[in-house]
């Protein structure tokens, strides 16, 4: 994985010292709240129901066991002994004190960490495939153009203070797995005609209040300009983004309003200016962030292991994890093995200091000493032998992470909700156990097959709701909370909005009203038919039908 | 005369920033003035003939307007009403790189300490604090970080010197 030099660690120890400084001024009533907003928050910090929540930024997704550490320290010495897993690939604590902050960033400096742009109206962190470098549909590994994205996001001097949030995401596989149709910029990486490395830009996608889907406006830029052309959109997003309504200040909007079309004329034309600048990628460039990704040390294997096969065929509990949570390695013998953040009575995404402390021991022994977060609140161990993983999963299970439920109903998005959020309108996490227990029937869970549910409890929709198949808005009526539900949403390069199936339901209603869904789906589906395909197939109609037929 | 700072130093500000003008009627003479662009717009030629004129640029205010007088003006000012807008960033690197503009670049409005570092880098060499606000206090802010990642007025994208740090060719 990357590793800073002098002048990375030079920039985020100055940033912890600037900090620590803008905290003291603050605390001593030299800055003023508004003042200090935009800045704590430009570090991460905010100030919440409860108590100020810092969020830390995990580049791409990829973390290094010592790095997994140090969050479990903070997470004993700051916080409540746990942390929480965002949809961005980052992990939250929701119980530090503003006053020890710096203390908090000062640590994660020493290990090459930092809470840099992850919140505010700035470029935030930049997210990637997490099986980046080990799939096998992967046509380019997009972690060295995500580390050359994060190092030219980081503290930009012209781009700090944006209409709106702004963020980025990466992919260089066939199967999109960042989401990259639903982010402000998204980046496929792809391989021109004569061979050569370039991008595909799409613009303009988002979640949020008014979802959309991101336009492409460039099938093909060479790779060399990407630093330009990234720079000509934020430029015209930030002169020409609406800035007197936060609801409307997103790029999609823009881009909307103006047209893809004439949006990538602006751009282009912005671009004119830049094309060939000082800012121009050398190859050299390129081939020394390459230099920081190169595979580690793989064995050669053997594509099947007979031990491994035995025991897939011996022990049910282990096929059916191995069925869920593995996913195929591009090198014969080695598997990538998702850690789920999702097991029943856990708030989605949540895991203790001594989990940390565990994975990391695990990740050491079994994984080279790497991990990844992925956007669906996960752990991933990409690069594990295929003869070790029977006593992987029997540690992971000892650890309660081995819920083989990766791709089904209960692997749930779900972002903190009304229980931690003070922008949330309804709770999401009781919604979400809710609904894991109604499906605790492992049997039944793996008949319904791939789907994909998400639960946000307001409308900026952390919780991704909108391309769950099923996708659940926590929205306030009259003071009370109440749900809304959506089916049809998808990620990935088949990106989707959900539909809304009607008028929204009381919490207690929730497990009900997926049941239903659920079972409409069972009677109605063709062989091998996902419930996301069987809704594209066949409408929402049948649905809605069930769902608010008068009970009996 | 409220304090500026210029090119690191703290000085009286010669010039008057007029933020009202409509017509020529409403400029000062006998002081250097800031004035509105839509009024340099509609008076170049008087007010350029004066000398001691600069222009100031609103958040919204285009920049390429002032593509043709970038050899004339000597002060062009750009107004932070708020320092979360940011517009004003990518109006003065289009003044610095796109027109080469090289007189002074100065920020006005709601600017504070935590933002002169930004401002400095992308072109920004005079800054005029809002009244109350300690200069001195302020100038420690320009240098908050001893380099950066991207191309800025100051330097090259960092990957271009290192290499040539290493010697390589580019």
């Amino acid at each position: 994985m990357y590793r800073y030099d002098h002048f990375d660690q030079r920039v985020i120890d100055e940033r912890v010292a600037q900090f620590r400084d803008q905290t003291r001024r603050y605390l001593a009533g030299e800055l003023s709240d508004d003042d200090f907003r935009p800045l704590r928050l430009q570090n991460g910090l905010y100030i919440q129901k409860h108590a100020p929540m810092l969020r830390i930024s995990i580049p791409y997704g990829q973390l290094s066991t010592k790095q997994l550490r140090t969050l479990a320290h903070i997470g004993r010495t700051y916080d409540r002994g746990y942390g929480h897993f965002t949809t961005r690939q980052n992990i939250q604590f929701n119980w530090p004190h503003v006053e020890q902050v710096p203390d908090i960033l000062a640590d994660l400096a020493r290990v090459e960490m930092h809470a840099i742009q992850t919140s505010g109206n700035c470029i935030r962190n930049i997210s990637a495939d997490h099986f980046a470098g080990v799939a096998g549909d992967e046509t380019v590994d997009a972690r060295p153009y995500s580390e050359l994205v994060r190092q030219w996001a980081t503290l930009h001097p012209e781009f700090a203070y944006l209409p709106r949030k702004f963020k980025i995401a990466l992919s260089g596989a066939l199967h999109d797995r960042a989401a990259i149709l639903v982010h402000d910029i998204g980046l496929q990486i792809v391989i021109g005609e004569a061979g050569e490395v370039g991008f595909r830009v799409a613009v303009g996608g988002g979640l949020g209040r008014t979802p959309m889907i991101g336009h492409v406006i460039r099938e093909f830029l060479p790779r060399n300009e990407i630093l330009n052309y990234l720079d000509a959109i934020l430029r015209v997003y930030n002169r020409f983004g609406r800035r007197d309504n936060k609801y409307k200040a997103r790029i999609k909007i823009l881009v909307k309003e103006r047209t893809p079309d004439v949006f990538r004329r602006d751009v282009e034309a912005e671009w004119e200016h830049l094309r060939g600048g000082p800012a121009t990628v050398p190859a050299e460039e390129f081939e020394r962030l390459a230099g920081f990704f190169v595979p580690p040390a793989y064995e050669h294997l053997p594509g099947d292991d007979p031990a491994f096969r035995a025991a897939l065929a011996d022990n049910r509990a282990f096929a059916n994890w191995a069925q869920r949570n593995l996913h195929p390695h591009k090198v014969p013998g080695y598997m990538i093995v998702t850690l789920s953040l999702k097991k029943t009575g856990i708030p989605p995404g949540d895991v203790t200091s001594d989990q940390m402390d565990a994975v990391a021991h695990l990740a050491d022994r079994y994984s080279f000493g790497e991990l990844r977060v992925s956007h669906e609140q996960n752990l991933i161990f990409t690069d594990v032998k295929q003869s070790e993983l029977l006593s992987l999963w029997q540690q992971l299970k000892g650890l309660g992470l081995a819920t083989p439920n990766i791709g089904l109903l209960t692997n749930i998005i779900c972002c903190p909700g009304g229980d931690f959020c003070s922008l949330a309108n309804a709770k999401s996490i009781p919604i979400a156990e809710a609904i894991q227990r109604r499906f605790d029937d492992l049997d039944y869970l793996h008949d319904i097959g791939e789907l994909d549910l998400n639960i946000s409890g307001c409308m900026n929709a952390c919780g991704h709701h909108h391309v769950g198949h099923i996708g659940v808005l926590g929205v306030d009526k009259n003071g009370s909370e109440w749900y809304q539900v959506s089916i049809g949403g998808n990620q990935g390069e088949h990106a989707a909005l959900g539909k809304v199936i009607g008028p929204s339901f009381a919490a207690d209603e929730m497990p009900d009203v997926v049941s239903r869904l659920i079972e409409t789906y069972v009677d109605i589906r063709h062989e091998e038919e996902r419930f996301v395909d069987t809704v594209r197939r066949v409408g929402i109609d049948p649905f809605k039908e069930r769902v608010y037929a008068p009970a009996h | 005369m409220p304090p500026l700072i210029k090119r690191g130093v703290i000085l009286d500000d010669a010039y008057m920033l007029v933020r009202g003008a409509a017509t020529l009627a409403d400029v000062p003479e006998g002081v250097p003035v800031i004035v509105p662009l839509a009024l340099w717009v509609a008076e170049r030629e008087a007010l350029a003939a004066r000398g001691d004129v600069g222009v100031w640029l609103a958040p919204a205010d285009d920049p390429v307007a002032l593509a043709n007088d970038v050899r004339v003006l000597k002060v062009i000012a750009i107004d932070f009403p708020s320092f979360t807008d940011g517009r004003g960033y990518s109006s003065a690197r289009i003044l610095r790189d796109r027109f080469g503009y090289r007189g002074e670049l100065r920020a006005v409005g709601d600017i504070q300490r935590d933002q002169l570092y930004y401002l400095f880098q992308v072109g920004f060499d005079a800054f005029s604090l809002p009244e109350g606000k300690d200069p001195q206090a302020a100038l420690s802010g320009i240098v908050d970080f001893s380099d950066g990642y991207q191309i800025t007025q100051s330097r090259t994208p960092w990957f271009r010197r290192r290499d040539a740090m290493r010697g390589s060719p580019q």
